[in-house]
């Protein structure tokens, strides 16, 4: 049986449901009206949390214990206030977006990254939140940047399955961040990133790295892949050293990446036009697959529209089932597709959605 | 004693009609709000108790910020700009 769907979008999160034929409906539709950034399921105790962008009235965070049928708002992670600015934070910083959000080590433990680059940290099934200042107050954050909204942001947290205290962090415009610690003491890891908007000699300065989206393979969990602003990298020894990956059709770039839970070989990107367009390249859409470490690709677009098409794919709007073959991604002109043999075929669930930011399998 | 009232889109957290409230200052008026409506604050202000961009403050009709000195009498509106899509 085919798990939920989490699909947040512009105008609420959507928890759609498939019968025993794969046949998608709508169960919840919550927050109608309502930009949703980022979901979480938390598999431990089936909590589910939605991180909402009201335009006018800020981020805000809900929980919900049923599955989406009910929720209540909790407290936002939000900076201290009277917060001291110093000179990379002029004026003092309030939280833009919540952008991501993952479980942690204990049992009702979780983190979350904001725009402006931040992360927060509950132990309280996000009831009340900490700043994790040192990262906030390691010098080399003042060097990171805005990539496509106006400051940095982080977009992925990646808990070590074997060490769940072991975090690897993404950052658009900052780089990867590993911590041995939970969050306690901080090393940049992201050695062979190569940032080509870079002036000359600099390109490999390892926080002017722009990562798009770090996924991390469950099974075989040094295995981390990266959409990166420009490219395609794999990483072997858990984020610290990476190397570029060649030979993508259509194009390398992009913001999605899925890894197969128990291959890490295979993983799963969605290629857009570089970097001033963000459209299918040519409007062909598609979806890349290697299955042998990204030595070689397939291009996927078996049910997927014909050119020209327009959809793009958001970074956190690509998902993987933990068998490895239900996948689900959502697009910025509101189509929703899932493929039940790992994208070897692809059925257009909804061509009449809100622009989706998120697809998430409740799981 | 100052009223404050509150725009719909917020009737769900706020006091759905005027309330009178002590405060000498707009951002006093709001404070004794927020003591009963603690998730309301967030919806007015930023992290730093700054107003958010897109809410509007109006004292007896006009414009006002949050330092502003308000009267006994005073009737405080926080609206929201109506922007986007």
């Amino acid at each position: 049986m085919t798990p939920p769907l989490l699909v947040g979008t512009r105008k609420g999160l959507f928890v759609l449901e498939a019968d025993a034929d794969d046949r998608w409906t709508i169960r919840h539709h919550a927050f109608a009206g309502v930009p949703v950034s980022i979901t979480a399921l938390d598999a431990r105790d089936q909590t589910l949390y939605a991180g909402l962008a009201h335009g006018h009235f800020g981020v805000k965070l809900h929980r919900s214990d049923d599955l989406g049928a009910t929720w209540v708002e909790l407290p936002a992670p939000a900076f201290p206030a009277g917060f001291p600015p110093d000179e990379a934070d002029e004026p003092a910083p309030s939280v833009d977006l919540l952008w991501s959000l993952e479980p942690g080590a204990e049992p009702h433990e979780l983190w979350a990254g904001t725009i402006p680059g931040a992360l927060f940290h509950s132990t309280d099934r996000g009831a009340s939140w900490q700043l994790v200042e040192s990262l906030w107050n390691e010098e080399r954050r003042r060097q990171w940047a805005g990539g496509g909204y106006d400051g940095p942001g982080i977009h992925s947290i990646l808990p070590d399955p074997r060490d769940r205290g072991r975090l690897v962090i993404g950052v658009s415009s900052g780089g990867v961040w590993l911590s041995p610690d939970a969050g306690d003491h901080w090393t940049v890891g992201g050695a062979g990133l190569r940032a080509t908007y870079m002036p000359e000699g600099r390109e490999e300065e390892p926080t002017a790295q722009d990562p798009h989206r770090v996924v991390r393979c469950p099974a075989a969990p040094d295995r981390l892949w990266m959409q990166h602003h420009c490219g395609v990298f794999r990483s072997d020894d858990g984020g610290r050293n990476w190397i570029k990956i060649q030979g993508l059709p259509l194009s390398d770039f992009g913001f999605a990446v899925a890894v197969h839970p128990n291959d890490p070989d295979t993983a799963w990107f969605i290629p857009a036009e570089s970097d001033e367009k963000r459209i299918p390249r040519d409007g062909r859409f598609g979806v890349t697959r290697t299955r042998d470490g990204g030595r070689s690709f397939e291009l996927l677009d078996d049910g997927l529209p014909s050119p020209p098409a327009f959809d793009l794919v958001y970074r956190h709007g690509l998902a993987v089932a933990p068998d490895g073959r239900s996948l689900a991604m959502g697009s910025t002109t509101g189509s929703l597709w899932t493929s039940s043999d790992g994208g070897e075929r692809w059925h257009h669930m909804s061509a009449h959605l809100p622009p989706i930011a998120s697809v998430q399998f409740a799981v | 004693m100052p009223q404050v009232l509150f725009t719909a889109h917020l009737r769900r957290l706020a006091p759905p009609a005027p309330v009178e409230v002590a405060g000498g200052t707009v951002a006093d008026a709001l404070a004794s709000v927020f003591a009963q409506h603690p998730l309301l604050e967030t919806y007015i202000l930023d992290d730093q108790r700054r107003l958010r961009r897109h809410i509007a403050l109006f004292v007896d009709g006009e414009r006002a910020r949050l330092a502003d000195p308000v009267g006994p009498n005073a009737k405080i509106a926080v609206l929201q700009a109506l922007s986007g899509g």
